[in-house]
């Protein structure tokens, strides 16, 4: 194993200031087994700084109150909060209008309603989606269920053994049948970034519509959805210091307004009868019910935060805490990293030859370290690269390389264990 | 470190490292799939019962050392036991990993799988080691359906 990363990388943070940047973050000062908290388990939900935290609360004690119908102020307040969030949703994504922006449940929510709402309506049998071989389960399964409703066929796009899309393969797919296709931004298991403009457009080239999952791309890349020029694009809050149970489609709004109705209920609507309803403008004909407030609300916070903050310097911030832990996990004996793709964000993935990915979970979290020890919610992921379980280290802007080290100890130990 | 050490004993690293049993059966008369939905840990069990008697027990598949180890274990206390044993000890192996009510007395009544008793204060882990009794009791009851923890 290699030194410490003092020795490694003298000053390497000089730039961004991380330790300032921990302390937005409270839950990063607790202990875990009494030993203080090492969280890289980004890639499932990230922790959240005090101002989503303050906003949410500030929601519940002053303003809680439903949207878009009472008459009283502070109705008129949440709506307003509530509808800023769209604003700034939009803006971060840089999509064209407010009314592009549909709050979800999250990334999973998003999907199926795609695959439901243009998938059922436009989609027949005989016609052909394509997906990729590294898609996270929610990005698989929504077009299971619609090629088994229409049916249509399920195309996968293989990768390579670094866990690279290969373009030349995903082309030779696209044919006149392909009516759809859905690709991740960022992979979830491997961490490889995923050339969607490239995808994008070999699509449209064939006016095949396209819908990216960014729900591990958000936190890491600058997502401009009118730059990349796809149709549909997915992500969830939660994993962008956002609260849980609130995400976000963007789509654009003439394929949304050819699209019907996803579920019914309150605020779709703009007149209902027994006889006919006529359904509500965009945004709302996809936002059945009271939604999330608190959550929407929380979003905004979540990107007002993330916008003060100088991306330049957070991805360099990133990319050197994945160039580290990847140079020195490479060192440990027996460990094999699993996607091994020329461009990454945020994501570990190993194995041990004799150690599963389980037992590995279970004696880091003993040393204060959270990682996910499984198949990810990718199992075809997982079959493509022959091993059952995978380690995940996914990290975020205030993770340090410290903290890396006290990993590569923690390792240590698993090996010491094992023999 | 005191717990995990408990997790982590020399018998149970041991069954992980050499498992005993594992290996496909051709004569089975029982035979069931077990998957924990949660990790993707996957477990057959095969079983030889005649006359009411389990004569021959052996399983294959993928986990991590508590699930294999659990397994392993799993097999050598029930070869030679009548299949009625088997449920009675399935209770009280998941009593005792568990830790509900009653768990210290059940692992009194569970041989040498008392060694997985340390399981129950890692309840993340508890799946790990129930897998195989699932898919077991799945298998004796001659089942259809894939086995799960949940």
């Amino acid at each position: 194993m290699k030194a410490s990363s003092q020795k490694k990388e003298p000053a390497a943070l000089s730039e961004f200031d991380v330790r300032r940047i921990r302390e937005d973050f409270p839950i990063l000062k607790e202990k875990v087994h009494g030993k203080p908290l090492v969280y890289f388990d980004n890639g499932a939900t990230s922790q959240k700084p005090r101002a989503v935290i303050d906003a949410v609360a500030r929601y519940y004690r002053a303003e809680n109150s439903n949207i878009h119908r009472g008459v009283h102020r502070l109705s008129e307040q949440a709506t307003a909060a509530y509808e800023g969030a769209r604003g700034k949703v939009r803006q971060f994504i840089n999509a064209r209008a407010d009314q592009e922006i549909i709050f979800v449940r999250g990334t999973t929510e998003a999907i199926n309603l795609v695959a439901q709402s243009y998938g059922r309506t436009f989609l027949k049998g005989g016609d052909e989606i394509i997906i990729s071989a590294m898609e996270h389960h929610s990005n698989i399964v929504p077009w299971q269920i619609l090629c088994e409703q229409v049916g249509a066929k399920l195309r996968v796009a293989p990768i390579n053994h670094d866990g690279e899309i290969v373009l030349e393969e995903y082309s030779r797919l696209l044919s006149d049948k392909t009516k759809f296709v859905s690709i991740t931004h960022v992979s979830n298991a491997l961490g490889t970034i995923v050339p969607v403009k490239e995808i994008i457009a070999l699509a449209h080239a064939r006016g095949v519509p396209v819908l990216i999952d960014g729900a591990q791309a958000v936190q890491h890349l600058k997502v401009d959805v009118q730059e990349l020029g796809c149709d549909f694009y997915a992500f969830s809050g939660h994993k962008m210091f956002a609260p849980t149970g609130v995400g976000v489609l963007y789509g654009r709004a003439e394929l949304l307004d050819k699209m019907p109705p996803y579920q019914g209920g309150g605020d779709m609507i703009s007149l209902v009868t027994f006889e006919k309803t006529h359904y509500n403008v965009l945004p709302y004909k996809f936002e059945a019910g009271t939604p999330h407030i608190s959550g929407g609300i929380g979003l905004g916070a979540a990107i007002d935060y993330l916008s003060a903050l100088d991306w330049r310097q957070v991805s360099a911030h990133e990319r050197r805490l994945l160039e580290y832990a990847t140079d020195v996990l490479s060192d440990i004996d027996g460990l094999r990293i699993i996607g091994t793709a020329k461009q990454k964000a945020g994501v570990l993935s190993f194995v041990f030859d004799h150690v599963h990915a389980h037992d590995v979970g279970t004696i880091l979290d003993q040393e204060g370290v959270a990682v996910r020890a499984g198949h990810h919610c990718a199992m075809p992921v997982m079959q493509r690269f022959g091993v059952p379980a995978t380690t995940r280290a996914s990290f975020a802007l205030y993770n340090t390389l410290e903290e890396v080290d006290v990993l590569v100890r923690a390792l240590g130990r698993v090996l010491k264990v094992f023999g | 470190m005191a717990e995990l050490d408990d997790l982590y004993q020399e018998v149970i690293l041991d069954h992980n490292k050499s498992p005993r049993n594992f290996r496909a059966m051709a004569g089975a008369n029982r035979k069931a799939e077990g998957y924990n939905p949660l990790c993707g840990d996957q477990v057959t069990v095969f079983a030889l019962v005649e006359e009411g008697v389990i004569r021959d027990i052996s399983f294959q598949g993928s986990g991590c050392a508590i699930s294999k180890a659990s397994a392993s274990l799993m097999t050598a206390e029930l070869k030679g036991k009548p299949e009625s044993a088997a449920q009675a000890l399935f209770e009280n192996v998941h009593k005792m990993l568990t830790g509900e009510p009653g768990a210290e007395q059940a692992s009194e009544k569970v041989g040498k799988l008392r060694i997985l008793s340390g399981v129950c204060k890692f309840p993340a882990r508890v799946k790990c080691a129930s897998l195989a009794w699932h898919t077991v009791s799945a298998a004796l009851k001659g089942e259809a359906q894939p086995a799960t923890t949940e």
